[in-house]
């Protein structure tokens, strides 16, 4: 049976990881490819780098460090911040990305995602969506790290996404990242019910349970965590034996 | 070793490189017919759309060179495939090294998303006394074993089938015949389990 994936993310800036990390044993915390390494001994399914440097430099830095972590690693990563071009694509592929998370610049251009799945083939595009629930209950879409409204439904744009031939969907819920009181579970399953390309669930993890109701109430296909994989609140493996006495394929 | 990676500008090769590179090897990726019938052993990976594959090959002779291999050669994702006789993608004939078709997953229910992508288990085919001689590719494997898989099309069950994996149907995720073996998933991406599948090729 296909199993569950679990996903740590893990932000970037300048080459070096942004949130403070639990791990001891690594010579240096600080340094995505050694975390990454970390994390997928540990068990982890996929990794998300998200480049969020603002600079030109930052940005030779970042591809250098993708260059080292598909020299190490042997799971499957995604990179994400800064997509706006088929060429910035092109050379995070040819730096060693198994896929793209593209966000913002679907959104202002949506054909990226048809030229993304036409060169390179579906499976390489995520979409990311952050999304929140309105006042009125509607699931809005954000761009620009969640700061500019854009007047587009969630539900709408992750179907036009997919349609357009993006692999999968990331799906953040801003009401719940950050508060650490589990994902949006019925947001989640009404995406997850209605798709018929991955989603991931992210946004919200604060304990192991917040997995199990991703992907028992959410319907989830993965789950993506950032803070509570770094600071050592819940270990991958231990979250992993706990999904499977929870009756939640996942890859032990 | 002397190990050739065939280069048929069919996607993303790094990662098979790289994978041999942890493993101590200098793989070389190339289309040279003389470079690749004299490599100790061959990989044929690869992602990408059978027909246009299928053209570059024949268009280059690559599909006669394939064919006649006497060494150990591996088939990767869509190497799996074009090893095969015939793919519904495209309606594209392929090398015919396993005579058996591919075809495209038929969602039966809603939560049967196609590619299948992602972690999935391994089922032996262990009804053979003479598994464990005939089948190097899986040496020290019990099964369960989990393995990196994304796909659309699949190569159904069959007599060179050495391993399955369930998705919407129990496929073929592994062929042997002689000297060529095939996985329809990703070593190159499977952790550490993947690194013994390749080690183990490596020791054929």
């Amino acid at each position: 049976m296909l199993a569950k994936r679990i996903i740590p993310c893990l932000d970037v800036k300048d080459g070096q990881t942004v949130k403070g990390t639990n791990f001891v044993d690594l010579r240096q915390a600080g340094d995505p490819v050694e975390l990454g390494r970390a994390y997928s001994q540990q068990g982890a399914d996929e990794l998300v780098f998200l480049d969020i440097t603002a600079s030109h430099e930052g940005r030779k830095t970042f591809a250098t460090m993708v260059e080292r972590v598909a020299a190490t690693l042997s799971i499957p990563f995604t990179v994400g911040g800064g997509i706006n071009e088929l060429g910035d694509v092109d050379r995070m592929l040819s730096a060693g990305a198994d896929k793209v998370s593209i966000n913002s610049a679907a959104l202002r251009r949506p054909e990226l995602i048809d030229e993304i799945a036409r060169h390179y083939g579906s499976q390489v595009c995520v979409t990311a969506i952050d999304a929140r629930q309105e006042q009125d209950g509607q699931w809005q879409c954000y761009i620009n790290g969640g700061r500019i409204p854009v007047g587009r439904s969630l539900f709408d744009w992750a179907h036009e996404a997919q349609e357009r031939g993006a692999g999968e969907i990331l799906f953040t819920s801003m009401n719940h990242d950050g508060v650490k009181t589990g994902f949006a579970n019925e947001a989640l399953a009404q995406l997850a019910d209605r798709l018929t390309i991955p989603v991931i669930a992210s946004g919200g993890a604060g304990q192991k349970e917040h997995f199990r109701d991703a992907f028992r109430l959410g319907h989830a296909d993965a789950a993506l965590a950032a803070s509570v994989f770094h600071f050592g609140e819940i270990g991958i493996q231990e979250l992993k034996q706990y999904l499977k006495q929870e009756n939640i394929n996942v890859r032990l | 070793m002397d190990v050739a990676i065939i280069d048929y500008k069919a996607g993303n090769v790094y990662s098979v490189i790289h994978a041999l590179e942890r493993l101590g090897l200098r793989p070389v990726l190339t289309d040279d017919a003389e470079r690749i019938r004299r490599a100790d052993k061959v990989l044929f990976p690869g992602q990408g759309e059978a027909s246009q594959a299928m053209s570059y090959l024949r268009k280059t002779g690559l599909d006669r060179v394939i064919r006649d291999l006497r060494q150990p050669i591996l088939g990767i994702c869509i190497g799996q495939q074009l090893m095969c006789r015939h793919s519904e993608e495209g309606d594209t004939p392929c090398l015919g090294i396993f005579d058996v078709p591919v075809l495209r997953f038929q969602p039966q229910r809603h939560e049967d998303k196609v590619p299948h992508m992602g972690w999935n288990s391994l089922k032996l085919k262990v009804e053979s006394l003479e598994f464990k001689e005939d089948c190097p590719l899986f040496r020290g494997f019990e099964g369960g074993e989990y393995v990196y898989f994304v796909h659309s099309y699949y190569v159904p069950q069959c007599e060179w089938t050495i391993a399955t994996t369930d998705y919407i149907t129990p496929f073929s995720a592994a062929l042997h015949r002689d000297n060529f073996y095939a996985t329809q998933f990703h070593p190159e991406k499977s952790g550490s389990v993947g690194e013994r599948i390749l080690q183990n090729f490596l020791e054929i």
